[in-house]
């Protein structure tokens, strides 16, 4: 998996003098081998293609175990997905993003147990309910800058998580909802009543969100975000309502997140105050930190990767999987500056005069 | 008068409760307000100083100090171990340095638990308070009175370092502006690695005397993490007397609270939290880090 030196572009761009140079045809070989190897477009596209054969091949080479951690995998990244937007390009890192996906896969347990068993409806209730919640949060969230940034996220997904485990009429309490149907993607089609068919399910709703989320990101909406990121005084002079762009943002992230968190419902058929914890919340982070901060293939390629260390490379030393984990964060920390350096805070220090 | 009778013992244990959660929320406080690290390994520490305490008390007064020294040194040394660990990052803002606390935490309490298993230690503390006293007719536990004695001394005692002392006025300073306190000659990782082992010391301390209270097991970390932070929250950052009222505030609502209506104490913590968080953003506060010394008003 490729570190990506620039993590601030999202699509980087090749390096022009490569191209300007004038080579001597004796060494155009080797160089134009070297560019090719160095192009983004080969960076980007190794571990993808790699990925997406996997993907397509995971159903007919994996049991049913194998099968599903890939469907979590992908759940949990379109929550990392989320993190992308928020703290790569808006420079917000949450540190409660799981508190949506909560809400989301809460909002799809209740439906499935109601007799909503359709995928699609549940998907875009569990977004919109995803993206209330994020809309409330978010008026106090939104406020705050830097450590206390940390600290109300990490707050409001605590309270979330506490809130889940008492509302016991609605959720179950902390023994979570059990025994949630399976679902109909759309009406008319087969119940998804095994791992395989789940998968396919989970993978094309991942595909979709996703790529809806990396063409926003690629348009002029991602250009303003990363723009508010680093000039915020610049882009509040200029006119641009910073707030609101961030508000936006927050509010997008926590619907991406809840559709992540409907997708895990679908495939766990179970639904729990721990998927709010914060444990998932930094794992997706740390997804985002090992896939680059502005790259939405990267975080679900991160996704995988952590899902993979946690339940089936930790297969040899059973009960150990935090322990590989946190070694995971503490490597990644240090041995990636970049991957953590586009998810910091590059926020004036104190909101004297912007915030 | 039958009713406050009632409640009695849950009050003066909310009071015991709330005493302990203002020493464990300390040394978080100490490091989130003054060195700028969101220490979620703070848990860890805490459930490390009641392990240790545990397994060296065995009833004798001297096993008791012992193990209260144990878990101060215990502390000291995950402290000491998070400098060394933050000190590169310091530079590189506060997230990294929240994400390796983290990784911490999960490499710490996984070694906890191996080493100590998935079950609560009981702690046996000294025979001579082990016993019960009687007050106003009630049977209260001996340990709980002496604790909140000897947390009220180290709650004072905290506070008159932190607002009387040189030290004291070196960390508010260090908080207000770190730059000029390196400025003044004292190397800024020096001020570092002591917040971060006196923060450690603090955890452990707290782990070690409260363990016969929040009792080390598999939960306490996360349990004692948690209950920090909303002392933080409720108190605001940095203000040692919000920190100490919002201490024996929760305290009380995890004891009193549960004892008079156990459906909605829960609510009403988190009620206050919501709405303190709501009250700082529209206020634009929470926004600030610093050491806030009651009776003095702060720039």
């Amino acid at each position: 998996m490729s570190a990506p030196t620039s993590p601030v572009t999202p699509s980087g761009s090749a390096d022009p003098s490569v191209e300007t140079e004038p080579v001597m045809p004796t060494v155009r070989a080797s160089q134009t081998a070297r560019t090719i190897l160095s192009s983004p477009r080969l960076r980007v596209g190794a571990p993808a293609t790699a990925a997406a054969v996997l993907l397509l091949i995971a159903p007919s080479t994996f049991d049913g175990y194998g099968i599903g951690l890939l469907s979590k995998a992908l759940a949990l990244g379109v929550l990392a997905v989320s993190v992308v937007v928020l703290a790569g390009f808006a420079g917000l890192p949450s540190v409660g993003q799981a508190a949506p996906f909560m809400v989301g896969a809460y909002t799809a347990g209740i439906m499935g147990q109601h007799g909503h068993g359709i995928g699609v409806v549940q998907l875009v209730c569990g977004a919109g309910a995803a993206a209330g919640f994020a809309a409330v949060t978010g008026l106090v969230v939104i406020r705050t800058r830097e450590l206390a940034f940390l600290m109300t996220t990490l707050a409001v997904g605590e309270l979330a998580v506490a809130v889940a485990g008492q509302w016991h009429s609605l959720t179950g309490g902390t023994d979570g909802m059990y025994g949630i149907p399976p679902v109909r993607p759309v009406p008319g089609t087969a119940l998804l009543d095994s791992d395989k068919s789940v998968y396919w399910y989970v993978l094309a709703a991942t595909v979709v969100v996703v790529a809806v989320a990396w063409r926003v990101l690629r348009s002029p909406v991602g250009k303003l975000l990363l723009a508010c990121r680093d000039h915020e005084a610049r882009m509040r002079s200029a006119g641009h309502p910073v707030t609101l762009y961030q508000w936006l943002a927050y509010v997008a992230a926590g619907a991406l997140a809840g559709f992540g968190g409907v997708l895990m419902c679908t495939v766990n058929e179970y639904v729990s105050p721990a998927d709010g914890s914060f444990a998932n919340s930094a794992l997706v982070l740390l997804a985002v930190v090992l896939g680059g901060a502005t790259s939405p293939l990267g975080a679900l390629l991160g996704a995988g990767l952590i899902v993979a260390t946690r339940d089936w490379l930790s297969g040899p030393f059973p009960g150990h999987g935090p322990l590989l984990l946190g070694l995971m964060f503490i490597i990644a920390v240090y041995a990636l500056p970049n991957g953590v350096a586009g998810v910091k805070v590059r926020l004036p220090r104190r909101p004297g005069g912007s915030a | 008068m039958g009713a406050l009778n009632a409640h009695l013992v849950p009050a003066v244990d909310g009071v015991a409760y709330g005493l302990l959660l203002y020493v464990a929320a300390a040394g978080l406080t100490l490091l989130f307000g003054i060195g700028g690290v969101l220490n979620i390994a703070h848990g860890t520490l805490f459930a490390l100083g009641g392990y240790l305490a545990a397994t060296v008390s065995d009833g004798s007064w001297s096993s008791a100090l012992l193990g209260l020294a144990v878990a101060v040194v215990g502390g000291t040394l995950g402290g000491a171990v998070l400098a060394v660990g933050t000190a590169p990052l310091v530079e590189r803002g506060e997230l990294p340095q929240a994400l390796l606390t983290f990784g911490l935490a999960l490499v710490g309490g996984d070694i906890l638990s191996t080493v100590y298993g998935g079950d609560e230690h009981p702690v046996v503390v000294p025979h001579a308070v082990n016993g019960t006293v009687h007050f106003f007719g009630h049977v209260y536990p001996t340990y709980r009175l002496m604790f909140i004695v000897i947390a009220a001394v180290l709650a004072v005692a905290g506070t008159l370092v932190l607002g009387r002392t040189r030290v004291g006025a070196l960390l508010r300073a260090t908080a207000d502006d770190r730059a000029m306190v390196g400025a003044m000659g004292y190397a800024p990782w020096r001020v570092h690695a002591a917040l971060c082992a006196a923060a450690g010391a603090l955890a452990g301390l707290a782990g070690g005397l409260g363990a016969p209270i929040i009792g080390p097991g598999p939960d306490t970390a996360d349990k004692v993490l948690m209950l920090s932070m909303v002392v933080i929250v409720l108190g605001g950052p940095g203000s040692v007397l919000g920190a100490f009222v919002a201490a024996v505030a929760v305290g009380e609502i995890e004891t009193l609270g549960v004892s008079i209506s156990s459906d909605w104490a829960p609510y009403l913590l988190f009620g206050m939290m919501a709405a303190a968080l709501i009250v700082r953003a529209l206020r634009g506060g929470l926004g600030g880090v610093g050491i806030a010394m009651p009776g003095k008003a702060r720039a």
